[in-house]
């Protein structure tokens, strides 16, 4: 089968006015203005099979929602070629806008001061949806995320959660085959979050819907996606599943030992370095080579009531690779202003 | 072409019931704007009655009599009615800035187009609520009007007032696009309003003016916002002159119906490229 997406050698700089401070120096800036160019993304090779739930991991700033608005077609490369559903998305081709769908979670698209079956009735006319197919998959949506009684109230008045679950319901009405979402639980409580992941693993599940997905939040990519790409600096670093990256950026394991007698013996340092003592537990990071021949000695030594190795916590793994990654492609910029 | 239609009609009952849900403050909004034309009333009153005082006979300014004036200010009143545009321009500007432009970029609908209705639909649901106020100004005002167009003169100037929407309309749109250049747009605005106030005749009859002055203002399409309409009616214009008018109208209407499209077209074009 063909891809669903396709990018290659995919960039896009943008050049940024870089205002001074100070009034002279703002004065000047009205005559002659010095640019400085940003690289938001510096080529790209990714392919999504059609059917896929993928995760774009990244710090702020790393390219994330510039890849996603280079895919929906909102801005132009600077090089490098996409191919989404067989279209490229900057044409913008009224073909391509029927078959996609993108929501920002901290953009607003439904009419604010009416109730959101407004909002979907419109796009009902302007996706040309059929009256029965767009009764059958409205009542399907609103059911799946419990928003039947809040249809008909004005979305000023939802709560962020509900107007969110209203959003996702007006980006899917067209039955999308390709879904870009960019923070779709920012902000959102616990609750509400799970509220959504529920909704859409299943919606994928059953509609075989090409996903990608960007969030800062490891819950949503844990309950959500088998395949994670990290970007850093605008270059991808990562693309694998998500014990892939554990596995490889992760380079340790957490052992939690139960001592019998209550005490938890003096001079564990040896073995690794002690994430947190509370007698009778105590829990040890250790390098992920030795983890067989510490739990080896530990247990030969001292009497235990109960042991675990455990992954280290996800968040954990990518702060680090994201702040070790920020480092390189801030080495490599000061290489470059050198140069 | 039916599924056209309905689009159509969807935009247009939608932005219709948003203007709805703030009621009150809609209202109280239509009402003050019959206030300037009370003053205008006194103003020229006490003008006229100063000059016929010291000349001691009927006088006109610029070949405009008493009635004549008060006539003209109440017909600027309903031209502008058509042609203004609260709003348009400052609101485009707001989506592009805001970002929030993208959803033509990604929804099959033509933001031209969408504007459009949901401009049309602010005018509709203005009439409904302004006609009342209008009927009773204008019968009030009736012993103004001398003399009332006759036949033909009724259908051009019914025409002049829609083409006044339309080039209010396209005209104020090409300025909101100009954010796709300057992200701040608030002091042209101002400019256009200052010039458009003095220029479309909203303040006082263009044939007022000066040589050269008249000329230069009759050469650009401001006074189509609100002089040629009033100026049809009154038969400040007629015959050959009253077509002449209606064409160049028109022509201005394509011109900038065209342009607001390229200035469309070109901007989008440099969003995508630039930000985003």
């Amino acid at each position: 089968m063909k891809c669903a997406i396709e990018t290659s050698n995919l960039a896009k700089y943008y050049r940024v006015y870089s205002k001074k401070e100070g009034l002279v120096p703002s004065l000047v800036g009205l005559f002659r203005r010095e640019y400085r160019e940003v690289h938001a993304v510096r080529g790209i090779d990714v392919r999504v099979e059609p059917g896929e739930f993928v995760a774009f991991l990244g710090p702020n700033g790393a390219g994330k929602t510039t890849t996603l608005k280079l895919l929906s077609g909102i801005i132009t490369p600077t090089s490098g070629s996409a191919s989404v559903l067989g279209y490229t998305p900057w044409k913008r081709e009224n073909a391509y806008r029927r078959r996609f769908a993108l929501v920002m979670g901290q953009k607003n698209q439904l009419w604010w001061d009416l109730p959101a079956a407004e909002s979907f009735r419109l796009h009902q006319q302007i996706y040309d949806i059929p009256e029965a197919s767009f009764r059958q998959t409205m009542a399907e949506l609103a059911g799946m995320m419990e928003v039947e009684p809040l249809l008909h109230r004005p979305v000023r008045e939802l709560s962020l959660g509900e107007r969110m679950r209203m959003e996702l319901i007006a980006a899917l009405l067209h039955s999308p085959e390709v879904l870009f979402l960019d923070e779709p639980t920012i902000g959102l409580d616990v609750t509400a979050q799970f509220t959504i992941h529920r909704f859409l693993r299943h919606y994928q599940q059953t509609r075989g819907t090409t996903i990608l997905l960007t969030s800062h939040y490891m819950k949503d990519v844990d309950a959500l996606c088998r395949r994670v790409i990290v970007i850093a600096g605008g270059r991808l670093i990562y693309d694998g599943s998500l014990p892939g990256l554990v596995e490889r950026f992760g380079g340790y394991k957490i052992i939690s030992v139960l001592f019998s007698d209550g005490e938890v013996p003096p001079d564990l340092e040896r073995f690794g370095q002690i994430v947190s003592r509370e007698p009778p537990r105590m829990r040890l990071r250790v390098d992920r080579q030795v983890v067989t021949a510490t739990l080896r000695e530990l247990l030969a030594r001292y009497a235990a009531d109960d042991v675990s190795v455990e992954d280290p916590p996800l968040e954990e793994v990518v702060s680090a690779l994201f702040s070790s990654a920020e480092e390189r492609s801030r080495e490599t910029a000061v290489t470059l202003t050198r140069a | 072409m039916a599924s056209t239609a309905s689009t159509a009609w969807t935009i247009l009952r939608i932005s219709m019931e948003e203007r709805l849900a703030y009621r009150g403050d809609f209202m109280l909004g239509t009402l003050m704007r019959f206030l300037p034309i009370v003053t205008q009333i006194f103003l020229w009153a006490a003008v006229f009655s100063e000059i016929e005082a010291t000349t001691n006979r009927g006088a006109t300014v610029a070949g405009y009599g008493y009635h004549d004036m008060v006539a003209y200010y109440l017909l600027t009143m309903l031209s502008r009615a058509f042609s203004s545009m609260p709003g348009l321009a400052s609101g485009i500007a707001r989506e592009i800035r805001s970002g929030t432009v993208k959803r033509f970029l990604i929804q099959p609908v033509d933001m031209l187009y969408f504007l459009f209705l949901y401009r049309l639909a602010h005018k509709l649901v203005y009439y409904a609520v302004a006609v009342v106020p209008f009927v009773l100004v204008f019968y009030l005002c009736r012993g103004f009007f001398v003399e009332t167009p006759q036949g033909w003169v009724w259908v051009a100037y019914v025409v002049s007032l829609l083409m006044a929407f339309l080039l209010g309309f396209f005209l104020e749109a090409t300025i909101g696009m100009l954010s796709f250049w300057f992200l701040e747009v608030s002091s042209l605005l101002f400019i256009y309003m200052l010039l458009s106030f003095f220029c479309s005749g909203h303040m006082f009859p263009i044939d007022m003016l000066p040589e050269p002055w008249a000329t230069v203002v009759k050469a650009i399409p401001l006074q189509y916002l609100a002089y040629f309409p009033a100026a049809v009616f009154l038969g400040k214009v007629q015959g050959a002159a009253m077509i002449g008018g209606l064409l160049m109208q028109a022509t201005w209407v394509v011109a900038f119906f065209l342009l607001a499209r390229w200035a469309w077209h070109r901007g989008a074009r440099r969003y995508s490229a630039f930000g985003g």
